[in-house]
């Protein structure tokens, strides 16, 4: 069989790209390999690690799971997008000041998960986070701080 | 882990959707959710010619009530089933289920149909959908067939649908106020594919249990319907009695698959302290001395 290919246009974080993919390629390949955007990760490449997290029309998806060619005119945001514009500046310093990462493999798609969570704006427990959070690998198994810093910045936004 | 070579095409309506499928049949392959069907891909456990991508159908989306029926279109995320009021109302059992459905990240992109058209025999949706017996619709380009639950379900990934057809809406009786429904699941982890799991929706007067429909998942090849276990258990009081008796009544109705997860012997024996939960929370939930 040939390898099939097609014109897609997409916005990925901010700017407008235009390019020719293979049709089998998933998103976060096409966004790593041609845009050269590396912070989102590839771990298992079947849905099941969530290093791969990247915003798709607002919601968090599995990059490897998504294919290129599905997200013709599509707006994606990935960790360096979230980076830029702030939108979780006072997480990522909590992340620090907890520690809440050891070899940082699984941070971006962490960090892209809490995203949503603390978007919606409302009073979660522990194990509320736990739950909200489980789709995500940490190999280090350092989930006690993550799971404090997202309580903590979920509690300082809620306070104002 | 990367997919193998295949044509793709995007549907552009349920028309177009349906004639692919009609000429492409066993070589084509539906793209909804892509949840579970990419990781196949990914893996190589399957290889279609072409991809059928049908998510910008919006007609084949959304939760409405007709009458005493909800009707889901089969590309509804599972998100949105999360966050319906129309499903918190009417069908508290897919309310209670939905939690146990994957991940945040999962349930953004996985659809109530897919779940339905795929029927892995550990997946929440298809038992829920066979406990409240309600109807799958399909359609090809010859009609549109409506299919009970009871006669959908055939086997391991295996339904009643056909190469050509596509699944298009899952509609289910309102649950009746006054009727009671559990669902219970135990799994690994938060989200991950259940070891063992149940769906249980009937009526209870006091303590008696007057009428109990309960349907099993992940340890059969398919959705299974408790037969045994739901006859001993109608028109008794609920006791350690009634609790033993049709515990060893669901020995007659599974013959639970082994995997990764557990013995056969251990599933079963899950399914039937899940049966006992079960039956504790219908009891309570009904009002009666739990």
């Amino acid at each position: 069989m040939t390898e099939e290919t097609t014109t897609v246009t997409m916005t990925v974080n901010g700017e407008t790209a235009t390019r020719i993919v293979r049709v089998r390629e998933h998103l976060v390949d096409f966004i790593r390999g041609e845009l050269g955007y590396t912070g989102s990760h590839l771990g298992c490449e079947h849905g099941i690690c969530g290093a791969c997290s990247v915003r798709v029309d607002g919601d968090v998806v599995r990059g490897c799971l998504t294919l290129a060619v599905q997200c013709d005119g599509a707006v994606i945001e990935t960790i360096e997008g979230l980076t830029d514009s702030g939108e979780i500046a006072d997480l990522q310093v909590t992340f620090v000041e907890r520690n809440a990462m050891q070899c940082g493999f699984c941070t971006p798609g962490m960090l892209m998960t809490a995203a949503e969570l603390l978007a919606q704006k409302k009073p979660m427990s522990r194990d509320e986070i736990r739950a909200f959070m489980s789709g995500n690998y940490c190999r280090c198994t350092g989930y006690h701080a993550i799971i404090d810093a997202i309580e903590t910045t979920n509690n300082s936004r809620l306070k104002g | 882990m990367k997919a193998p070579k295949f044509s793709y095409i995007r549907a552009e309506s349920v028309e177009h959707a349906l004639g692919l499928l009609d000429k492409h049949g066993e070589d084509g392959r539906i793209l909804a959710g892509g949840q579970s069907l990419m990781p196949t891909l990914n893996m190589r456990l399957s290889q279609p010619d072409i991809l059928i991508d049908i998510n910008r159908l919006d007609a084949l989306k959304g939760i409405s009530v007709d009458g005493d029926t909800v009707r889901i279109g089969a590309l509804t995320r599972h998100v949105e089933v999360l966050n319906s009021d129309i499903v918190r109302a009417r069908l508290p059992l897919i309310a209670e289920a939905m939690p146990h459905v994957a991940h945040v990240a999962i349930r953004n992109r996985g659809t109530f149909g897919g779940s339905v058209a795929l029927a892995d025999p550990a997946a929440e949706l298809p038992a829920c959908v066979l406990a409240l017996k309600g109807t799958i619709v399909l359609q090809s380009v010859a009609g549109t067939r409506e299919i009970a639950a009871d006669d959908y379900f055939k086997g391991l990934y295996e339904t009643e649908r056909r190469d050509n057809e596509l699944l298009t809406e899952i509609r289910l009786p309102a649950q009746k106020p006054g009727t009671v429904s559990v669902f219970l699941e135990l799994a690994r982890r938060h989200g991950d594919f259940a070891i063992a799991g149940l769906a249980a929706c009937g009526s209870v007067s006091g303590s008696t249990i007057s009428d109990m429909r309960i349907v099993y998942f992940a340890s059969e090849d398919k959705p299974t319907v408790g037969t045994n276990a739901m006859a001993a258990l109608t028109g008794r009081d609920w006791s350690d009695e009634t609790r033993e008796a049709a515990c060893s009544a669901l020995a007659g109705d599974l013959d639970p698959m082994a995997n990764l997860n557990g013995s056969a012997a251990m599933k079963l024996h899950l399914q039937k302290v899940l049966t006992g939960r079960a039956m504790d929370a219908a009891v309570s939930r009904a009002g009666g001395a739990a």
